[in-house]
């Protein structure tokens, strides 16, 4: 049934119960990635992205808890399956690779050996035919055969990193969730592993969702994005609208306040500070910090304290948050 | 040559010994020179990849290494052969502002403690009043109310807040040059803006140099004056940042520059990058360019001898066989 996107998220409340309150870290967000395509999310630290991704294949731990909300994949709530069900999605359809995982390769087992361990728990081969996959998979992200039998210490970041993407993509996924991917990484070689994710991507015939604070990493390959604040998506577009003109006002300050070495310009900060999600102002999570606050009259003003924005569509495929951002502003 | 150079490093090595007994070295500052103009204040970033040898040579300005070989003057004089007194006025007069915001501070005590001390260790002021007036005043600076932090723990305020208060902390010293290790890249985007401010600030208005340590060029080229590109612990590359980053002349800086994201999806990158990483050795000395095994445009000669750093124009050094 292809008229269902491939994922659909609607409404997804996932709450951290600590014992001095509840963290709202993703707070009733929904957003729907298409097949075929390379979606982002944005955010800075804090803003749950990175919940987020956890909780989408429910690997969320207490005291994290998914509170509502649906995740459909492929038309299929993930939410209703129980853990056996889930199990079979996981890795098969629907992979990810969390944040500094290349830090997480077994040391003591070889390459080669921890992706047949992938492979040999999820499908019926035997050895030598895993064997032979594996050797596909590490030349599909542009590593030499000989890496299968070399121990993670042998291998430099961007090496790990590509054995980590080989191993994600081991069961041809058709989600491949890639939290922080660069992080950490020196530029030339954040190019070659974003190379090797959008090269994977084409050749599986999949779709990529990549979490990153790195906006710039963005705009080099998504095809859409989404903008995370506070536990809320405020933004999502194209890619080549939202940067030529962003339309919420947390989405403007993020964009004007990188720099580039394109052109040099006055880059701004957005003064202030993110809220504490313990205790999320009421209304527009945005409004202490907003620039547009200045010039709202005083019952707007009040609109955007009590009123909490939600996402409509200003714009066929643009979605924004706020009460009066509005397309072309 | 009236003035002499507010910051002279010459000839800068230093090779750590590693593995069993100490038999094999690494080296992680080859023979590295630059200097800061003492007659007036500028931004010079030093940039290069993790390993490159960056935060060595910081340390090493800052007195908290002793290199192999070469020397640091600091208005002419070597800073390993200052007098106690010497050492202690170069202490006050260089500053130091590390990278993580979070693991700068006593999380016991106020931040007030962290502003104190130094007023006290030298002997700033004379008198109580005169200590919260200093204080205000260097707060002030770097855009914070002194009401909105004084007071306050460290867990209380945020990362740029915190890193604006170390550059308080700085500013109560009134040094002639800082050292920055990474300042910003542990901030968020939105709140880097407001640090690299401050830099920029110190120079145009209080005649503050900085040593600006980074590995992101996209930093580098906003706030910076003059830039010195590292790989694997030589100078590649150095000079006007403009010139540097637009007119990059080593092959090294040339793919570095190509493979900085550029936030606009207008400008994506179109050819694919081929560079073989694979062959990454970091250990050996070597007779030949750093870059050899990974430059693609490499050479004969290259593999032989190590290439000199010629001027290819005004303020624009590279050190490169294609240019000799």
């Amino acid at each position: 049934m292809t008229e269902h996107p491939l994922l659909e998220v609607k409404g997804l409340k996932v709450y951290y119960r600590t014992p001095i309150g509840t963290v709202k870290a993703v707070d009733d967000v929904e957003f729907t990635v298409k097949r075929n395509e390379i979606f982002g999310i944005a955010g800075e630290s804090g803003c749950g992205k990175s919940t987020l991704a956890t909780a989408l294949l429910r690997l969320n731990k207490p005291p994290c808890y998914i509170v509502s909300g649906k995740i459909l994949f492929d038309g299929v709530n993930l939410l209703d399956l129980d853990e056996e069900e889930l199990r079979r999605v996981r890795w098969k359809d629907l992979s990810i690779i969390p944040q500094a995982s290349m830090n997480a390769l077994n040391p003591c087992m070889r390459i080669g050996d921890q992706i047949i361990d992938a492979i040999t728990a999820h499908e019926n081969t035997t050895k030598e035919e895993a064997k032979e996959r594996v050797r596909d998979l590490l030349r599909s992200v542009g590593l030499s055969e000989d890496v299968a039998r070399m121990y993670p210490h042998e291998l430099s970041g961007g090496m790990k990193q590509r054995a980590i993407i080989a191993m994600s993509i081991a069961l041809k996924p058709k989600l491949l969730i890639a939290d922080e991917p660069t992080t950490a990484l020196d530029v030339n070689v954040q190019r070659v592993v974003l190379q090797t994710l959008v090269d994977v991507k084409q050749m599986m015939g999949a779709s990529l969702m990549i979490i990153t604070h790195n906006m710039a990493v963005l705009a080099e390959v998504v095809d859409r994005l989404a903008i995370m604040y506070a536990g809320k998506i405020v933004e999502i577009g194209d890619v080549y609208d939202l940067f030529k003109d962003p339309l919420h006002p947390y989405s403007k300050g993020l964009i004007s306040a990188l720099p580039s070495i394109e052109k040099k310009k006055r880059i701004r900060g957005i003064p202030g500070y993110p809220p504490n999600l313990l205790d999320p102002p009421t209304g527009c999570r945005f409004y202490p910090r907003c620039p547009l606050r200045k010039k709202l009259k005083k019952s707007d003003k009040d609109k955007c304290k009590l009123e909490e924005p939600t996402l409509r569509e200003v714009e066929p495929g643009r979605l924004v948050a706020c009460h009066f951002a509005h397309a072309g502003a | 040559m009236g003035e002499p150079y507010l910051l002279d490093v010459k000839h800068l090595t230093k090779i750590y010994p590693t593995g069993i007994i100490g038999r094999k070295h690494i080296v992680a500052v080859d023979d590295v020179s630059f200097n800061l103009p003492g007659d007036k204040s500028i931004i010079t970033a030093l940039a290069g990849e993790s390993g490159s040898g960056k935060t060595t040579i910081a340390k090493i300005v800052l007195g908290l290494l002793k290199p192999t070989s070469g020397e640091v003057l600091y208005k002419g004089k070597n800073i390993f052969k200052m007098s106690k007194k010497e050492f202690f006025n170069y202490r006050k007069e260089v500053q130091a502002i590390f990278q993580d915001p979070y693991g700068t501070y006593n999380p016991f005590y106020k931040v007030n403690r962290i502003l104190e001390l130094p007023i006290k260790k030298f002997g700033l002021a004379s008198s109580k009043s005169e200590v919260k007036k200093m204080i205000a005043e260097s707060l002030m600076t770097v855009g914070l109310s002194p009401e909105e932090v004084l007071g306050k723990y460290p867990h209380e305020l945020s990362g740029g807040q915190r890193q604006r208060i170390m550059l308080a902390r700085v500013f109560l010293l009134k040094p002639r040059l800082i050292i920055a290790d990474e300042p910003v890249s542990m901030l968020d985007a939105s709140l880097r803006a407001e640090v690299l401010d401050v830099f920029q600030k110190f120079r145009a208005e209080f005649g503050i140099s900085s040593l600006y340590i980074t590995h992101d060029l996209s930093v580098a080229y906003y706030l910076s004056d003059n830039i010195l590109i590292l790989y694997r612990g030589k100078v590649v590359e150095m000079g006007d940042i403009d010139a540097v980053v637009k007119t990059p002349a080593h092959p090294y800086t040339q793919a570095l520059i190509k493979s900085i994201p550029i936030p606009n999806p207008e400008k994506r990158w179109r050819e694919r990058l081929k560079l073989d990483l694979e062959s990454f050795r970091l250990t050996e000395v070597r007779s030949g360019c750093a870059f050899y095994d990974r430059c693609p445009k490499a050479m004969e000669v290259c593999a032989k001898n190590k290439p000199e750093m010629v001027e290819i124009e005004k303020n624009h050094y590279v050190s490169c066989h294609l240019y000799t």
